[in-house]
């Protein structure tokens, strides 16, 4: 190496000139800087830019992208949950809102007591998740393998894709009279209505989970000896599994809100009806019990979920 | 010794870009020998990649022919396997199910298939981490075990596509090693990629020099270096002066149209 050095470094700037893009390292146009007047450099080109006083170092809270300390973290948590709580009973204690507005904590927990002694709770709550399970269970069944037959085959991208993101705009509370007039009164339309407000979201974000399954593992698995049926069981699936389960879990939320719609029209049982049931009464301190049972239902499921999702992804890096 | 194990007979792939037809390799012809090591370099856009593409029959030649064993290549398969930069391993597979993988698909009952797997994860020093997964993994070793899933297939020739490209030089040094060791051990066929000329000099039985615009063979060199080779070999004057040949042969057809 110093051999190399020692003899080439002096032959290059002697012999730059003649040999030219040859000699390895110094570039062609070393010749003009060293005979010619040197053109001036950037420095001396520009006058000096102006400079902008340092940033002040952010506090903790507003620094971007920085894990909080344990501490701070609990508190805000805590908060998040502890504030609106500590409002509404403030509110409620107080006396400053009419309590048929806004009912005292006290008075829900009394309210969703009562419903739930006399089993009332149970068999609505019963009938709106059963019909979730129908509905939501329906359109993952059809948009789990549409959506990665979507992400895995052109083909099936360009037949499948345009219609399913139209008609995932079509708002779909608007579909009820028509699934009522279609479907008739029963369970039916109400099942209808979730499985066609959801399925074409889980269909589009599928096949998205399936399209980011990198292309070199595909490959690789063909240079292994895979055929295509087996790529897609064997190494297309498995990669996107938790990201559909993540898809699932997050449309799951507008099955919830569908099912609440399609129970106000038209039923005989279900939350939904109650919520419409207590209102015709002015039960506010039970509409807001049946809320909070729906909120306890959906982060339940929510939760189930996201740790299958975990589970399933625990060799997500 | 000189049977051609795999031949490439006036291979050119076109691509279509803005309309035109680009050649991003013209009239390629290679024989590669079997159980020889040799190494393919160029600069970017010589072609590097999409010759071992072609090879691997993930990409299909415009023109021209790629015989095994004089059977024409029409598509990927695990006679030749393939091994890129990041590696591509399974991230849900252990490192012992990455390695099985090629031989789940074959009709090989449970023993024979745990009985090769532990000699691949052994040669390939994985044993002790035949449980973790990828992500548990340092760059080199996920490496080592695309390796070894490769090897497993009994390919006839196996494809390294800059296999150590993101590796830091220290553990850049060690697989060289490694590859080395492993391509005697097993007695495959080796077909390298890379841009890096120190390396495919340390390597190679055979460099192959790509120029570029369109890709195509400028030179091929049988290296006269020992077959026993260690990292001192680097700083000898035989191995510098044939890594500055090579060296100067990449400068000379980088982008000389």
């Amino acid at each position: 190496m110093e051999r190399l050095v020692s003899s080439d470094a002096p032959a290059v700037s002697t012999d730059a000139p003649e040999v030219g893009s040859d000699v390895p390292g110094v570039g062609s146009d070393a010749p003009e800087r060293t005979t010619a007047q040197r053109p001036p450099t950037a420095r001396q080109l520009f006058g000096a830019l102006p400079r902008r006083r340092p940033a002040r170092p952010p506090g903790t809270v507003l620094a971007l992208r920085t894990p909080l300390r344990g501490r701070t973290r609990t508190v805000l948590v805590l908060s998040s949950v502890a504030l609106p709580l500590l409002t509404w009973l403030l509110l409620g204690a107080t006396g400053a809102v009419d309590p048929r507005f806004l009912p005292p904590p006290g008075a829900v927990w009394a309210a969703g007591v009562e419903m739930a002694g006399s089993g009332e709770l149970f068999t609505d709550a019963w009938a709106t998740v059963r019909r979730i399970l129908y509905g939501y269970g329906l359109g993952v069944a059809v948009a789990v393998p549409l959506g990665v037959a979507m992400g895995s085959f052109a083909a099936a991208r360009s037949a499948l894709e345009p219609v399913s993101g139209l008609l995932r705009y079509l708002p779909a509370a608007a579909f009820t009279p028509l699934l009522l007039i279609w479907l008739g009164i029963g369970e039916a339309p109400k099942i209808a209505l979730i499985f066609v407000g959801t399925v074409f979201f889980n269909m589009l974000m599928v096949a998205d989970a399936v399209r980011q399954v990198p292309i070199d593992l595909v490959n690789v698995s063909y240079t292994l000896g895979a055929r295509g049926g087996e790529v897609l069981r064997k190494v297309i699936l498995p990669y996107a599994l938790p990201g559909i389960v993540d898809a699932v879990r997050v449309n799951f939320a507008a099955a919830w809100g569908l099912v609440v719609v399609a129970e106000l029209v038209n039923s005989q049982e279900g939350l939904g009806k109650r919520i419409l049931l207590a209102q015709r009464f002015t039960q506010t301190d039970k509409i807001f019990a049946i809320l909070v049972v729906i909120g306890l239902i959906g982060v339940t499921a929510d939760i189930v979920l996201r740790i299958t999702r975990d589970r399933l992804g625990r060799w997500v890096p | 010794m000189t049977t051609g194990l795999l031949e490439l007979v006036g291979v050119s792939r076109m691509f279509r870009r803005d309309g035109r037809d680009v050649p991003a390799l013209a009239d390629v012809d290679l024989r590669i020998a079997r159980t020889s090591f040799v190494c393919v370099v160029g600069a970017s856009g010589s072609g590097k990649s999409t010759l071992l593409s072609l090879v691997a029959g993930l990409d299909r030649p415009s023109t021209g022919e790629i015989l095994l064993d004089g059977n024409p290549v029409r598509g990927p398969g695990p006679d030749r396997g393939l091994v890129s930069q990041g590696g591509a391993v399974y991230p849900w597979r252990t490192v012992e199910r990455n390695v099985a993988f090629g031989l789940e698909l074959l009709r090989i009952d449970r023993a024979e298939r745990a009985r090769r797997v532990g000699w691949y994860l052994a040669e390939t020093g994985l044993t002790a981490l035949r449980s973790a997964l990828p992500k548990q993994l340092s760059g080199g070793q996920r490496q080592r075990v695309a390796i070894a899933r490769a090897l497993a297939c009994e390919p006839d020739v196996l494809l390294l596509d800059e296999p150590f490209g993101a590796l830091d030089v220290q553990t850049k040094e060690d697989m060289q090693l490694f590859i080395r060791r492993v391509w005697r051990d097993t007695g495959t066929t080796v077909l390298m990629v890379t841009h890096d000329v120190e390396e495919a000099v340390f390597l190679g039985q055979r460099v192959v020099v790509l120029a570029s615009d369109p890709g195509r063979v400028a030179a091929d060199i049988t290296l006269e270096l020992p077959e026993e080779r260690d990292l001192d070999l680097k700083r000898t004057p035989e191995f510098l002066a044939l890594r500055a040949r090579v060296e100067d042969l990449v400068r000379t057809f980088h982008h000389a149209t």
